[in-house]
């Protein structure tokens, strides 16, 4: 069974709680007692229908306001996969939430109410999921019943999407009619649109390749913490212990350790069940090597036929999250795999506005919620690949040197 | 299928190894908080992995109510033991004894939330940085938008509207001097790949998991077992049932249910099957639609 991580988001009226709410009942996910729960609760607050939004919504404030704050996640499985859904609010701090709910995504769910057709809302969200490089977008074109199921109004949207789409990075998109409130095409094919000769979204999720989503080409190992057991039996042992994050190392491969340039081979490649032939990511290892070199915290184990990139000025696509924006000056730990350096924000080439897709120049100082493309300058050198070649040496964070607050998220460009 | 693909629970281990060595390497004093639950013991299971052939490099911290299943403590020991670990035990009942907690009373008195006290007094009096927790997203609304690594205030307190935004895999661990973390390794696991991996790793966990028989008593959905700190109600009676608990706390909280799955292979499919939560049978969450963010606030678990 394989895991599949997927991020939707959407406002209040889409339907987008219906829409998990039907996933999670009709998958089964949904117990019995967690069930009676928001019917009381729906019953309390006078509502006629159980409204499925409470099984997400859990904080005490959520409650009160009928809002989601938060990204919340949820768990479902099927015989063929385990899913994860980072759901994400469509109004509350949108900008934050929908790029945290995307930043591990492999699918994201973008949701068009038939009747209104692509809405800002939709853009924002496929742009973000475009820029957080999710391979794949499942378009779900909901609240068919209420346009008696017609192919004509579900052309129209697509079409209009597809136009959209044409300005963003996505390979992969597939459109899905459905009526969330009824299920027609959420987990059972509908009855009611024989028209559309495509899978339910359950399906589609099932069944959505995501095998070749990782990188297994350029060989990456950040290197977590050493290993030396003080033991008899293991005296001279020093294992370097990580997660890969792309590629495919095996025992005998020559490697060189970033940012320092040593060079050493791979001894063996060692797990609590015995060693093993070859790790790939995104595997937990440790890697013993031929030579007894210098490799700590934050250091790169990579293979010899691809390096990635080493230096101190790295350009990035930043959102912002901190609630004050970047103060002149500030010095910012910055976080890139295990590695850990200080940055300052060297440039400002332009704002992004996530609505229009449009470049800001000179449009004044970054705020919360506001994507910017800026350049770092560190103190020390940093090992990275382009964020759309590899998601995990791509990415970083910034968190502030007083307040220990994560205030901006980045990918490098 | 792909030749380079893990499957989900070898996709979930991968991800808990990960984030409890990112523990060891961002924090002074570390601690893995263990109850003597299944989720604890799977914790505890990979914390071993994570560190192999080092023995786990930091204590077990167990909160003892003094209201335990004598089984629980006798596997706790044995465990301790096996894994050549330090054991650090935080009392209530010294609490109670320091003046630092008051005892509940009354027919469902529990000690549950009386742990808030002696669980930050113990972390406190031990510098410890970092606790990581066997707590699961899936097993309470409050914690489904809990981080893996959980900001605590010098109070050791949780603020749900203001927490860190958590992206990739890359986790802030920085703090002031007196604050510190919760972290929770399995966060993405549900109760089904816990008893799926327990299965696929042959992993120990003690006998009040599988169905034995038992004295116990039917009360508000559940049946709590007989032991010297239950009152009964009037009307109320003991019954010999084959049962087993589906989670582990306080003998005082903790109920059963009827079972007879005595092997791990028949809890699976018994879980499979079932239809209501496990929390379901503790009655500590029955307290109000929000009462784990309330003490999750306070430095709840």
């Amino acid at each position: 069974m394989e895991l599949l991580r997927f991020t939707t988001a959407g406002s209040v009226d889409d339907g987008k709680s219906t829409l998990i709410g039907r996933l999670l009942y009709d998958s089964k996910s949904i117990f019995e007692d967690q069930m009676a729960a928001v019917k009381q609760s729906s019953e309390r607050k006078g509502l006629q229908h159980i409204d499925l939004s409470l099984l997400t919504d859990g904080l005490r404030s959520e409650r009160e306001q009928g809002i989601t704050i938060d990204v919340a996640y949820r768990y479902f499985a099927t015989p063929k996969r385990k899913f994860i859904i980072a759901d994400t609010p469509g109004h509350i701090q949108y900008t934050r939430n929908m790029v945290t709910g995307a930043s591990t995504a492999n699918v994201a769910l973008v949701l068009i109410d038939a009747r209104k057709g692509v809405v800002e809302q939709t853009c924002r969200h496929s742009f973000i999921a475009s820029l957080l490089k999710i391979p794949h977008i499942i378009v779900c074109i909901n609240k068919m019943d209420l346009v008696d199921y017609s192919e004509e109004v579900f052309n129209k949207v697509v079409e209009q999407y597809n136009d959209f789409a044409g300005k963003i990075d996505v390979t992969d998109i597939r459109y899905i009619p459905v009526s969330a409130l009824d299920g027609d095409n959420v987990v059972n094919d509908s009855v009611n649109m024989s028209w559309y000769k495509g899978t339910s979204l359950l399906h589609t999720l099932e069944s959505i390749h995501i095998g070749s989503d990782e990188n297994h080409v350029d060989a990456r190992f950040p290197v977590q913490t050493v290993i030396r057991p003080h033991a008899a039996e293991y005296h001279d042992y020093r294992g370097y212990a990580g997660r890969i994050a792309g590629g495919i190392f095996k025992p005998g491969d020559k490697i060189t350790v970033l940012p320092s340039g040593l060079t050493s081979a791979i001894k063996s490649i060692d797990t609590f069940s015995g060693p093993v032939e070859e790790a790939f990511a995104p595997m937990s290892v440790s890697i013993t090597l031929e030579d007894d070199i210098d490799v700590s915290r934050g250091d790169m184990i990579v293979k010899d036929d691809s390096e990635p990139q080493v230096s101190q000025d790295i350009d990035v696509m930043l959102c912002w999250m901190g609630t004050k924006g970047p103060r002149p000056g500030a010095k910012y730990h910055l976080k890139n795999t295990t590695r850990e350096v200080m940055a300052i924000i060297k440039e400002v080439y332009y704002k992004l506005d996530i609505n229009t897709m449009e470049k800001l120049e000179n449009a004044g100082d970054i705020k919360m919620n506001e994507m910017a493309r800026v350049r770092l300058r560190t103190t020390q050198p940093v090992v990275f690949d382009e964020y759309r070649k590899n998601r995990v040496t791509g990415s970083l964070i910034l968190v502030d040197e007083t307040s220990n607050e994560t205030v901006a998220a980045g990918t490098i460009l | 299928m792909h030749k380079y693909y893990l499957t989900h629970l070898q996709e979930l281990e991968s991800e808990a190894i990960y984030v409890i060595r990112e523990v060891m390497a961002q924090f002074d004093r570390p601690a893995i908080l263990f109850s003597g639950g299944k989720d604890s013991i799977v914790v505890t299971h990979l914390a071993r992995k994570a560190f192999w052939p080092a023995k786990i490099p930091m204590p077990l911290i167990h909160i003892d109510t003094g209201h335990n299943f004598p089984e629980t403590m006798e596997f706790r020991d044995k465990l301790v033991d096996n894994l050549g670990v330090q054991l650090i035990v935080g009392s209530v009942q010294e609490s109670i004894n320091k003046g630092r907690a008051v005892e509940e009373s009354g027919i469902n008195a529990s000690r549950n939330e009386l742990q808030i006290v002696s669980l930050l007094d113990t972390i406190e009096h031990h510098k410890i940085d970092a606790a990581i927790g066997g707590a699961r997203r899936d097993e309470e609304k409050a914690r489904s938008k809990e981080r893996f690594f959980s900001h605590r205030d010098e109070f050791g307190q949780w603020d749900p509207k203001n927490q860190r935004p958590e992206l990739w895999n890359i986790f802030n661990g920085r703090k002031r001097m007196g604050e510190h973390f919760r972290v929770f390794p399995i966060s993405n696991w549900t109760e089904m790949d816990i008893w799926n991996y327990i299965l696929q790793e042959n992993i120990a966990i003690p006998s009040l998991y599988f169905a034995h028989n038992r004295e116990a008593v039917y009360r508000d959905g559940t049946w709590l077992p007989a032991s010297a700190f239950l009152m009964l109600r009037d009307g109320e009676t003991i019954e010999n049932k084959l049962m087993r608990f589906r989670t582990l706390g306080d003998i005082t909280i903790t109920g059963g249910i009827e079972s007879d799955a005595d092997t791990l292979e028949k809890i699976v499919a018994e879980v499979s099957a079932t239809r209501s939560t496990e929390r379901g049978n503790r009655s500590d969450d029955k307290r109000s639609d929000t009462s784990m963010e309330d003490r999750k606030k306070q430095g709840y678990f």
